[in-house]
């Protein structure tokens, strides 16, 4: 009799996933809320915001090179000389001054845009909520890369969409990969939402999609009618001075994403999207629904910081304060950690992905962390299935290099003991385990 | 009104730091509905300085895990000679440690899960298998493996197959050095609070905890809704009050002072089996001890102003 062949799992198989999401619980609170509990991680978090603990783990921009005395002024400026207009209401679309102001910002990476296309959001962040709105209905399915933007995955899971990621390599999401998982998806009948990318300097992964598979990524999504949402809110913050060309401006179908707040002031909340006219009255009518407007205020004080500031000249302080991390990261990173480590070498934004030795569960070794007085982001926050107990994010856009220099020597010294600990007890390389809870710090944790 | 002055401290830098600032936030506002002067102090190396340049009358300790709880800051309070409410530092120091707290339980003729608690040296020293092997024959699957020392739950589980007893381990030693594991009991669980009003301790109503996900850890105890509380607990009334006579047994014998939680789990046979003692009860939203409070009757504010001039009367 004929042996059958082995059945090979399909990575992209959903049918777990989709059980497990119609057998959360329900009762008084909605079955959205279902992932929104306390956390154990989350909780350890809140050590980290003390000073006596190196913080890895937060993606705060580090804002000591704005010059605030200037900024200052001209806030003071603007509340006496335009007062009436900036604290009154505005438009739900945002003010018509900074959405051409936004067109000049992408023109650096090549989109040509209609003012008309931008709606200014609350952050970026709100503009992810405001497309998954938009675009998914419970049980939909939505690709990402593997790993991917814990806000993201976070809007995701709020809207009930179904995450399915998609690898990367040392050039970004691999083509194969994408037709892969499209086509297996096909196969369950499932045609995703869309494709949400971070092409540069990724998060939490740093690296960068390679120019030639950009408009490969753009064919194959067209081809199966999967729309793109691309998430750029660090592309002009490369350490060579290259800015790539986003994936808008081969496609003027693509969703884009854009911010102020790692250009010039997270606190401020200035974000937007440009959209395709048949998404942008959409997006229009749900932007008011979530907040009548953005705040008039905050949009005029990033238009006159536009207006009368050296901006790019700014950005440019910015990354070398950023490379200047990146490189003491490295540094410690080289000299410290216990050998079965490996991580990339971000060329801009704020990230470090470092892959542990096998069996070490990123996860769980954060008590013994923070117990050492150092923080980071496991890996398992930024997959929406359980995986990358074996990674882990550094960041090294706050702390000074010093700091960062000890927060690794820390964190060497918390990975030697917990390979002692799994030593003494033979643990084999680990399976993913699904919690419930966000497991990935917000941002402030610096 | 009084003219009270009180520090609350809270935060820190234990793992529990997030729940010790809620605990704070939740005493601080009690206190002030009570007509008390508070400081709400996040507990750092200006501790003493500021002890001696803003002289409360009393300190209410929030802290949860660490030195709030291991008789640290009370030691300190102690040298300083600030009143304070709660157990002093010696007793602190035995409850704290959880293995301590149950030998002398255990002598007195109270129950409790039996248990073996042994530091990661001995693991590796003896050889873990071995040893781990001889942990299930005795204490049975499944287990309840805990830190020796610390609450909220962090880094408690239950391990259900010995092949899932290494991994269990390992994250568990995150936490601490040593393991506590105890044999698992079935049963209700309960917590039990004793304040002491007017000199005389008084059993608040136990609390009934029914975890809806089956398991009372971290995100049981701190997401609203995710937990039924039944106060009192669903018992008969001679099982509630030999409930009560333990946590009030259990209070006296480990020599603990002004409030104290006891929790503990009524097993299939009606025993209560004493799980572990809180010098530093939580005082959030979700927590037990207010919820007792409330149930007697006993406005929280009143309750640890109250307890405030027990503190500043034993000065």
């Amino acid at each position: 009799m004929p042996v059958p062949p082995p059945t090979v799992p399909d990575p992209y198989d959903i049918s777990t996933a989709a059980a497990a999401a119609a057998a959360a619980p329900t009762g008084r609170f909605a079955r959205r809320t279902a992932g929104m509990t306390a956390s154990e991680i989350r909780a350890l978090f809140a050590v980290a915001s003390r000073p006596e603990v190196v913080s890895l783990a937060g993606g705060m921009p580090n804002l000591a090179a704005l010059p605030l005395d200037t900024l200052a002024a001209e806030v003071g400026q603007l509340v006496a000389s335009e007062g009436q207009t900036a604290l009154q209401y505005g438009s739900a679309q945002g003010t018509p001054a900074l959405r051409e102001q936004i067109c000049e910002v992408m023109r650096l990476e090549g989109i040509d845009a209609d003012p008309e296309d931008v709606v200014v959001t609350v952050g970026s962040q709100m503009a992810l909520d405001l497309i998954t709105r938009i675009y998914c209905d419970p049980g939909d399915v939505v690709l990402a890369e593997g790993p991917s933007y814990v806000g993201a995955l976070g809007s995701f899971a709020a809207y009930q969409a179904r995450v399915v990621h998609v690898a990367m390599d040392a050039h970004g999401l691999v083509p194969q990969y994408l037709r892969n998982a499209l086509e297996s998806l096909a196969r369950q009948g499932i045609t995703p939402k869309f494709l949400y990318t971070i092409p540069n300097f990724h998060n939490p992964a740093g690296v960068t999609l390679a120019v030639e598979r950009r408009t490969e990524i753009l064919e194959i999504c067209v081809s199966h009618g999967v729309a793109v949402v691309e998430d750029n809110p660090y592309g002009l913050l490369g350490f060579s001075g290259t800015v790539y060309p986003a994936l808008r401006s081969f496609d003027r179908d693509v969703v884009y994403l854009g911010s102020f707040s790692k250009t010039f002031a997270s606190g401020l909340r200035v974000g937007w999207a440009l959209v395709p006219p048949a998404v942008r009255d959409r997006m229009v009518l749900a932007a008011e629904s979530a907040t009548l407007c953005p705040p008039t205020f905050n949009q005029m004080i990033v238009s006159r910081y536009l207006q009368t500031q050296d901006w790019r000249s700014q950005v440019k302080t910015f990354t070398e304060a950023y490379r200047e991390r990146r490189d003491a990261m490295l540094a410690a990173l080289e000299t410290h950690l216990p050998p079965g480590c490996s991580w990339n070498v971000p060329d801009g934004g704020f990230y470090v992905w470092l892959t542990v030795p096998e069996g070490v569960d990123t996860k769980a070794m954060l008590p013994r962390a923070v117990t050492a007085r150092v923080a980071y982001a496991s890996g398992t926050g930024f997959y929406a299935d359980g995986f990358g107990s074996r990674q882990l994010r550094l960041s090294y856009c706050y702390p000074t290099p010093e700091r960062i220099e000890e927060g690794v020597r820390r964190l060497a010294g918390v990975l030697g003991a917990e390979l002692d600990v799994m030593r003494t007890f033979g643990v084999p390389a680990r399976t993913p385990r699904l919690r419930s809870g966000p497991d990935a710090p917000s941002p402030d944790t610096a | 009104m009084t003219d009270r002055t009180v520090a609350v401290l809270a935060g820190g830098l234990s793992h529990e730091r997030e729940v010790s600032l809620r605990s704070g936030r939740r005493v601080a506002g009690a206190l002030r509905s009570s007509g008390v002067s508070v400081f709400e102090w996040d507990v750092d190396a200006n501790l003493v300085e500021r002890l001696r340049a803003e002289r409360p009358d009393a300190v209410v300790i929030a802290l949860h895990g660490g030195e709030g709880e291991n008789g640290a800051v009370q030691a300190v309070l102690e040298l300083l000679d600030v009143p304070f409410v709660g157990t002093p530092a010696p007793a602190c120091r035995r409850v704290w440690d959880k293995p301590t707290a149950k030998s002398e339980l255990r002598i007195a003729g109270l129950d409790t899960p039996d248990w073996v608690a042994l530091p990661h040296a001995t693991f590796r020293a003896l050889g873990a298998r071995a040893v781990l092997d001889a942990m299930v024959e005795r204490l049975g699957l499944p287990l309840m493996l805990k830190p020796d020392q610390g609450g909220s739950a962090l880094g408690a589980q239950v391990v259900t197959t010995i092949d899932d007893l290494p991994s269990a381990m390992v994250s568990c030693l995150a936490y601490c050095d040593t393991v506590l594991a105890e044999r698992f009991v079935d049963g209700t669980e309960v917590a039990v609070s004793v304040v002491e009003i007017d000199d005389e301790p008084r059993v608040l109503p136990p609390v009934g905890v029914e975890p809806l996900g089956g398991v009372y850890d971290y995100t049981a105890r701190y997401t609203p809704g995710n937990t039924a509380f039944h106060c009192p607990a669903p018992l008969d009334p001679d099982l509630l009050a030999r409930v009560q006579d333990v946590a009030l047994s259990a209070h006296r014998l480990l020599g603990l002072r002004d409030l104290s939680r006891t929790d503990a789990i009524v097993d299939r046979d009606g025993n209560v089996q004493i799980l572990e003692l809180n010098v530093s009860p939580g005082l959030t939203d979700t927590s037990l001890l207010p919820t007792a409070a409330a149930a007697a009757g006993l406005d929280l504010g009143d309750l640890f102003a109250s307890l405030v001039e027990r503190a500043v009367d034993r000065a």
